[in-house]
């Protein structure tokens, strides 16, 4: 699988560190609803499509960039 | 329908070539109705509705299957079975799990091939070698056999490995299950599905469900390509897409679908005894009947639902092999595939209740599947048949992520894609 790093341009994804699904949203910072952490800590959409993600070009240009693919097929829809 | 197995049976269809074996499972039309149905066809699926049948005397049981029985993971694992787990719960879930194995041709009337080969891990360095000295005794005080070699013991056993001084990664012992080992996992899905269907069960093939009927907060059926199907209680166990028909029920659950390869070399002489993992990477081998090698490494790491492998695995465990058995690096391979599972936050499965009543969740099984399959079924049966968990899967809740009760066997951390 190639991943279109928007600074190196595509690479092999063995260069890359994956970073999760990135449509989670981040509770705000000093909230005290633990159910809500809980939330966005353990459980996951995972859905079987369309995936929004981080990727990191580790072995690259270090950067953290947001990518969409789909788990079904794993086809790349570039930079989100 | 199948009568049973036994020397004299295999006598009398020697002597009448014309009379067919017959089904090793009947094929009926779904019911309307069942007092439970449990969803996906495989190892775990299929286990629960045959403990169902033997521990709980329900009978008026249906399995799901969307594709063919033995066409998900049961029969895309490496086929491993042991209990050297750390963790409380863990360990004694897999302890019970290996029991299990050890008179399962019998009780199923299958020959399901339960091979106690042994299994070593390599230790590479002596502070690795001192963990594996804390996991024996912690196997030993819950009564699991467990051995800890030093490297002239592993020398005896693995004389083929490399122990040269050019070694990256020098082995200095080991630790030993004797009872761990291998089973034919197609064996255990065509056992426990014959097993359970002459007990009653309804297995149903090329039937995909698309849907829940719950009502007030209860589920009372599924909704499936061959029609609507009542059930008094209904179970999920079909890891890999657990969170996909879970969803359908309006769960969002602690999973990521991640996919495992495995790969098999050319057929070669015996030469592998045992299994045998390394401490350097995760991966291990052992070798087939037909003679191959059969490897097993870390998942892909990223979430996927396809059951295609990404190139530098294979290259990665193709380099695990060779580092470990140097003259093995002409030998060629033959297969490899995909099979797509579960990974949770801890490394550890759910066997459980639900929010929704009813409704139970059997999943998460990142890549220790096949080994758990019959305390699996085992474990779930009762939490379907009496609506709580056993004492053996109590530990394996959806909501202990809230309690603090993480499973956390590998000491990781909180990463799906870890684990």
């Amino acid at each position: 699988m190639m991943i279109p790093c928007p600074y190196c341009g595509n690479r092999d994804h063995s260069e890359f560190r994956y970073g999760g699904d990135a449509s989670k949203a981040r509770p705000a910072h000093g909230a005290g609803d633990p159910k809500a952490w809980h939330d966005y800590c353990f459980l996951f959409d995972n859905p079987k499509g369309p995936h929004t993600e981080y990727w990191q070009h580790v072995l690259g240009c270090r950067r953290w960039f947001r990518l969409n693919r789909n788990t079904a097929t794993n086809e790349i829809g570039g930079p989100a | 329908m199948s009568d049973r197995y036994s020397a004299f049976a295999l006598a009398r269809h020697a002597l009448q070539p014309n009379l067919p074996w017959p089904r090793a499972w009947a094929s009926p039309e779904p019911r309307r109705t069942y007092d439970a149905v449990i969803i996906g066809g495989g190892g775990h699926g299929l286990a629960t509705a045959y403990y169902l049948a033997r521990n709980h005397g329900l009978t008026n049981v249906a399995v799901l299957e969307r594709s063919y029985i033995g066409s998900g993971n049961v029969g895309r694992n490496t086929t491993l079975i042991r209990s050297n787990y750390v963790i409380d719960g863990n360990t004694q879930f897999f302890e019970h799990s290996l029991k299990l194995w050890e008179g399962l041709s019998h009780d199923l009337n299958f020959n399901c091939m339960v091979s106690q080969r042994g299994q070593i891990v390599l230790a590479v360095s002596p502070g690795q070698l001192d963990t594996f000295a804390r996991r024996g005794n912690i196997m030993r005080l819950n009564g699991i056999d467990a051995e800890l070699l030093d490297r002239g013991e592993v020398m005896k056993l693995l004389p083929y490995l490399d122990y040269s001084k050019e070694a990256r990664w020098p082995i200095w012992g080991g630790i030993l299950q004797r009872r761990a080992g291998t089973v034919r996992h197609d064996a255990v899905a065509w056992g426990y599905a014959r097993a359970a269907s002459q007990r009653g069960v309804h297995i149903i093939e090329n039937c995909e469900v698309t849907g829940f009927v719950i009502e007030n907060g209860q589920a009372v059926g599924v909704e499936t390509t061959r029609g609507r199907i009542a059930a008094g209680k209904i179970g999920i166990a079909v890891a890999g897409h657990t969170s996909h028909v879970a969803r359908m029920a309006g769960l969002r659950l602690p999973v990521e679908s991640h996919i495992l390869q495995a790969f098999v070399t050319e057929p070669v002489k015996p030469i592998v005894d045992h299994v045998v993992s390394w401490g350097a990477e995760l991966f291990y081998l052992s070798q087939s009947d037909k003679g191959g090698l059969v490897f097993g490494g870390h998942i892909d790491g990223f979430n996927t639902y396809t059951q295609r492998g990404q190139f530098p695995k294979i290259q990665t465990v193709a380099e695990c092999a060779v580092s470990l058995m140097p003259f093995i690096s002409r030998l060629r391979l033959l297969r490899h595939w995909g099979g797509i599972q579960d990974m949770t936050p801890d490394g550890s499965p759910f066997i459980c209740r639900t929010p929704v009543k009813n409704l139970y969740l059997n999943g998460g099984w990142c890549y220790q599947g096949f080994k758990a399959t019959p305390a699996s079924g085992w474990t779930f049966a009762h939490t379907m048949a009496h609506d709580e968990e056993h004492e053996l899967n109590r530990c394996y809740s959806l909501d202990r992520f809230e309690k603090g009760g993480e499973l956390d066997d590998y000491g990781i951390g909180n990463w799906t894609y870890k684990q």
